[in-house]
């Protein structure tokens, strides 16, 4: 279908070149972090892979990476079929599609560090209005002694903050399908869950491929927010990955473990990322346009 | 379509109040001296005050900083669809080289855990004497839009019939005429949506603009988090900051909602 033209290559290279400032010279620059021993004011020890060592037999990174693991399929598989949901449900045309739009994108435009202090606001013990609901339901809600509070807190807190992204790219991709498959699909006495798994869902493939790769990309680096709700508490209850990156590069200056430790991260995320991104490619491959 | 049914109803409205819960209490909040949001918890302020607005609107650094933060978020969305745009049509019309492992590679630049390549990062920018400039943040946020960018764009390309691009060039138009003329209104909602999009995630994000901006080309939301009183957060001035940072974006979605109507095409995947 496509025309073969190596020369294509020269309409890729401003947006390479761009890339490749920020994406190479600071990978390379970690790679030779992560091979070294690297103390303040001390000249830098070659130590090889002694610091991925470190990092896989280290309990901190294990029960973080499995604890990070957990909770980003957990939102994935509340956000995704929540987003389509409130996608097929919104209003097609007139201002009450307006509105919901833009209130959909709400919460998609506060800066992280705000949607952190909104949440710790509104959850606080002294100043929310979210334990005064729970004490009113008999629960004694409490986000910074139970654990449980806390863990489901952050998940709601990143619901809240990212289901309308799913949302707003399948409205987009739902916008897409001609009416035309609608009225065969009426005409053959489809009924509408048999519609939906038919008509609807293979064409929103295209836009749920981005969204869940973007949202498990993102859910696995997540930070600002936790550190500013909970500051990964208590305990170790909500201490995801970038926060034991943090604690180590920023709070403990051992840059060479950080920098193993996010060569780690980074490719198991690569790799769970590839993998999600093959099977949503292949899924009803008859369609794919290549 | 089908008629609605009555739980469609309740989950839209149920999900609404959801979304709508903390911002209402967020601007509840900035409309309260910190006096109250201390003592008394209520969804309307008791003594209803502007002073936390007045703040923002009469301080020098608030109003610098948001300038800093605007100047950034453009510059980098205009370089992410200056390059964007040619490679996404590349990716659409042509099949080259490794143009999959391309496509797959742009996307893993998403993936790099922020917090360690702050410090490369740091150091690349003062090498390249780019430190505390606008200009740092708006290539270093490049990293994240440009991909989403691409592939927003080529998802739009590849829903307008490489006929058009055929018959326009017997028709005897240029490459340029017809990409100027033809091709980008054709693809106006695309553009109109990567630009959202790479617009939003350069608002939010903190870590990186915190760290290659000195005192110049502070951002907004690094001076929000050291809005520090002496008793500790100044609830109120925060919470009004967060109102009024949410307006631009705000403002942005408006004017693409009917692009974001007319949606995607099928693209690569």
């Amino acid at each position: 279908m496509s025309i073969r033209n190596n020369r294509a290559w020269l309409f890729v290279l401003p947006a390479l070149l761009v890339m490749a400032l920020n994406a190479f010279i600071p990978f390379i620059t970690v790679i030779n972090y992560s091979l070294q021993d690297i103390l303040p004011g001390l000249p830098a020890i070659d130590v090889g892979l002694e610091n991925f060592q470190t990092v896989l037999k280290d309990d901190l990174f294990r029960n973080a990476f499995v604890r990070q693991l957990g909770f980003s399929f957990l939102i994935l598989l509340i956000e995704v079929p929540l987003g389509v949901a409130i996608a097929l449900a919104l209003p097609k045309k007139s201002w009450r599609a307006t509105v919901s739009l833009i209130v959909l994108g709400l919460p998609l435009l506060i800066p992280w560090n705000v949607v952190g202090i909104i949440w710790r606001v509104f959850t606080r013990s002294d100043l929310g209005i979210v334990p005064l609901f729970f004490n009113a339901l008999g629960y004694d809600y409490n986000v910074a002694l139970n654990p449980v509070d806390a863990y489901w807190t952050v998940v709601i807190m990143d619901v809240w903050h990212w289901t309308p992204l799913i949302v707003l790219l399948c409205y987009a991709g739902l916008n897409a399908i001609p009416d035309a498959f609608y009225q065969a699909a009426e005409i053959d006495g489809a009924s509408s869950w048999r519609t939906f798994l038919y008509v609807t869902l293979p064409r929103l493939r295209s836009v749920l491929t981005i969204g869940i790769l973007l949202r498990f990309m993102d859910s696995f680096r997540i930070y600002t927010e936790v550190f500013l709700l909970t500051g990964g508490g208590p305990g170790t209850t909500t201490t995801f990955l970038s926060d034991v990156l943090v604690r180590k590069a920023v709070g403990g200056f051992e840059f060479g473990y950080a920098a193993a430790l996010s060569l780690i991260y980074f490719f198991v995320i690569l790799v769970i990322s590839y993998a999600f991104f093959l099977v949503l490619t292949n899924v009803s491959s008859g369609s794919r346009t290549r | 379509m089908k008629p609605r049914r009555l739980w469609v109803n309740v989950l839209m409205i149920v999900y609404f109040l959801f979304l709508a819960a903390p911002l209402a209490w967020m601007l509840s909040m900035s409309f309260k001296t910190n006096a109250e949001i201390l003592t008394t918890r209520s969804l309307l302020p008791q003594q209803p005050t502007t002073a936390n607005y007045e703040e923002i609107f009469t301080e020098p650094f608030w109003r610098e900083s948001f300038i800093n933060s605007l100047s950034y978020v453009l510059l980098n969305t205009v370089i992410t669809l200056a390059v964007s745009v040619p490679a996404a049509y590349a990716f659409s019309r042509f099949s080259f080289t490794g143009d999959n492992h391309l496509f797959f590679w742009l996307l893993t630049n998403r993936m790099a855990p922020e917090a360690v390549f702050l410090l490369p990062y740091f150091q690349l920018y003062s090498a390249i004497k780019l430190f505390d400039t606008p200009y740092a943040v708006a290539l270093a946020h490049t990293l994240f839009s440009i991909p989403l960018a691409i592939w927003i764009l080529e998802g739009f390309m590849s829903g307008i019939p490489r006929e058009i691009d055929e018959t326009a060039f017997i028709d005897g138009y240029s490459f340029f005429g017809f990409f100027r003329k033809i091709f980008l209104p054709l693809i106006g909602p695309g553009i109109g949506v990567a630009a959202f999009f790479s617009f939003l995630f350069s608002w939010v994000e903190l870590l990186m603009a915190r760290t290659l901006t000195g005192v110049n080309a502070k951002p907004i939301a690094v001076t929000l988090s050291r809005s520090l009183g002496a008793e500790g957060w100044d609830w109120g001035v925060i919470a009004a900051a967060g109102v009024l940072m949410i307006i631009p974006g705000a403002i942005l979605i408006y004017f693409v909602r009917n692009y974001l109507a007319k949606g995607f095409a099928l693209g690569r995947v």
